[in-house]
């Protein structure tokens, strides 16, 4: 594992409001899951209470392949810029996903010298706590 | 819904006619005032802020009971009422407050001309302070919950993978950025340098006698990739108060009246705070483009109008990245305006930066390069640009953003 947690410092948690519950509730059971608008079918990610396209309410949680390409990043090396609870260094990326929005997670598998854009990457989930999961992306078929 | 930023294309016929834009050249910038600029102030912000206030008003030639306006910072830990009980100020007639961290530094400009065009009040300072090298760092996460991990749904889902300092989420875009124009680190380090020569010559910054070069900025610890330290801003603690007055009034006052020709602000579609990567394109600051062409269409000037720019500096990639929202070259080509440092420095076709600004003078959110700005107009900068008619500046950025222009 590429990542490494000091205990003693709690990973902070994800703020769970009912508008993102159910992508947080996927992660739980290690499924990505996207916002999709019931009504004009767009796929949204950040999640939020109405759909951009046709402002409507209705939406559901539709499951992702989780695989895509890595489309930003950042190393974080300075340990005192990054958080105390995460030994520098490590990444944070963004990944555009094949259905088509970009999730931001942190990297399983590779270690922060050899992360490039564009490098194609798959989700897995990484049980940091007995009460968090967090998403991350490995390098795909690995 | 970005189509018009994609584009570049704004539909001016779903504005406001220009014949009703009020702030124009109604309200003046009468005073400006800072404490020195630090690492370790030794007191308490509320104490600066008043020095910065008291110092502002006699640069103006008021009398503190002239004030009858304030416009805070959402972020700043002191607030108007303290303040006139400090300054003795009787009473005030507005407050406001401005969101949005630095994108503030120019929404409290607009807000100060708004309220005088609409003869709300008169006299109104606009200020931020704080302890930011030596205190409550608001960027740094101390390992246990603080102001930064607010429990809201954008702070959950980004504190949990680490991402959780300024640097770390203005870098994520200029990974992006770099990528996509084929920059470099070198690159880059001409717009901490060129702010570094700048700050050489006032003897206000803090890295006055500090010189820099190209080699040093690339040779420089990483902090987040790809941000080296002198990619970044230096943490500071002061103050800075503007005070904005009517035209009529500034007439009357001690200094030459910076006029403000325009205020704007603007906000787009899918935003996050410091975090919009969910965009088509990231690798851009819709908000400051919307911004600009605001600016640009209530003023009636365009970019090359402009003799002087403070573009808010947080981290170096922002200053190219706004040289093309703000249409002073076009996409994608702020870096090669940027690049050997002739265009920007002191003298070039559009000298940026001249107090040295966040990179070099002090970070005050913004507020330090309003004064600078004013500077120029007054003709007392430590850079200054001959006959300088016209001077921008503009608000923080990856956020909801603002910008002014002030004319002599």
């Amino acid at each position: 594992m590429v990542m490494e947690y000091n205990p003693k410092i709690p990973t902070l948690r994800p703020y769970i409001d009912p508008d993102n519950q159910g992508f947080w509730d996927g992660v739980r059971e290690h499924r990505l899951v996207i916002q999709k608008c019931k009504d004009c079918g767009l796929v949204i990610h950040r999640p939020r209470p109405m759909c951009p396209r046709c402002l409507s309410t209705e939406r559901e949680w539709t499951p992702s392949m989780g695989k895509g390409v890595i489309y930003a990043y950042v190393n974080v090396i300075y340990q005192n810029a990054g958080y105390p609870g995460i030994k520098a260094p490590y990444s944070v990326v963004v990944v555009e996903i094949t259905e088509g929005v970009r999730i931001l997670a942190n990297l399983y598998d590779i270690e922060p010298e050899g992360v490039r854009i564009g490098t194609p990457v798959e989700i897995c989930f990484d049980d940091i706590a007995d009460d968090l999961t967090l998403p991350k992306f490995k390098r795909l078929n690995s | 819904m970005f189509d018009e930023y994609l584009a570049r294309r704004y539909r001016t016929t779903t504005r406001p006619k220009k014949e009703h834009y009020l702030v124009k050249d109604s309200a003046a910038i009468v005073g400006i005032g800072a404490t020195e600029f630090s690492k370790d102030s030794g007191r308490s912000e509320l104490q600066m802020v008043c020095e910065a206030v008291k110092a502002a008003v006699d640069d103006a030639g008021l009398q503190m009971e002239e004030i009858d306006g304030f416009v805070r910072f959402e972020m700043d830990y002191t607030d108007e009422m303290h303040i006139c009980s400090s300054l003795g100020i009787p009473k005030l007639t507005y407050f406001a407050e401005c969101g949005w961290g630095g994108g503030a530094s120019c929404s409290t400009i607009v807000h100060a001309a708004a309220a005088i065009a609409a003869g709300v009040a008169e006299c109104i300072v606009c200020y931020r302070g704080m302890n930011e090298a030596s205190g409550r760092r608001y960027g740094r996460i101390p390992g246990t919950p603080s102001i930064m991990t607010a429990p809201r749904d954008h702070f959950g889902s980004i504190l949990p993978f680490g991402h959780c300092t300024p640097p770390g989420w203005v870098a994520m875009f200029a990974s992006r950025y770099l990528h996509e124009f084929d920059a470099t680190a070198e690159d880059l380090a001409w717009v901490s340098v060129v702010c570094r020569e700048h700050a050489n010559r006032n003897p206000n910054a803090i890295f006055y006698d500090r010189p820099l070069t190209v080699q040093e900025c690339v040779e420089a610890r990483m902090i987040i990739e790809p941000l080296r330290l002198y990619d970044c801003c230096v943490d500071t603690d002061g103050a800075v108060a503007i005070i904005v007055a009517s035209a009529e009034k500034a007439k009357k006052l001690k200094q030459k009246p910076a006029y403000i020709v325009g205020a704007t602000q603007g906000n787009a579609t899918e935003g996050e705070l410091m975090t919009s990567y969910y965009r088509p394109v990231i690798s851009g600051l819709p908000e400051a483009w919307y911004t600009g062409q605001e600016l640009w269409r209530v003023t009636g000037a365009i970019p090359s109008d402009v003799n002087v720019a403070q573009f808010y500096d947080a981290f170096s990639p922002l200053i190219p990245m706004q040289l093309e929202e703000y249409g002073f070259c076009d996409r994608g080509k702020g870096m090669d305006f940027c690049r050997g440092g002739d265009r920007i420095r002191l003298g070039g076709e559009l000298p940026c930066n001249t107090s040295g600004s966040h990179l070099s003078e002090a970070y005050l959110h913004g507020m330090n390069l309003i004064a600078e700005a004013v500077r120029q107009i007054r003709g007392t900068s430590t850079a200054q640009v001959k006959n300088a008619e016209l001077s921008l500046v503009t608000g923080g950025l990856g956020i909801p953003t603002s910008a002014i222009l002030l004319r002599n």
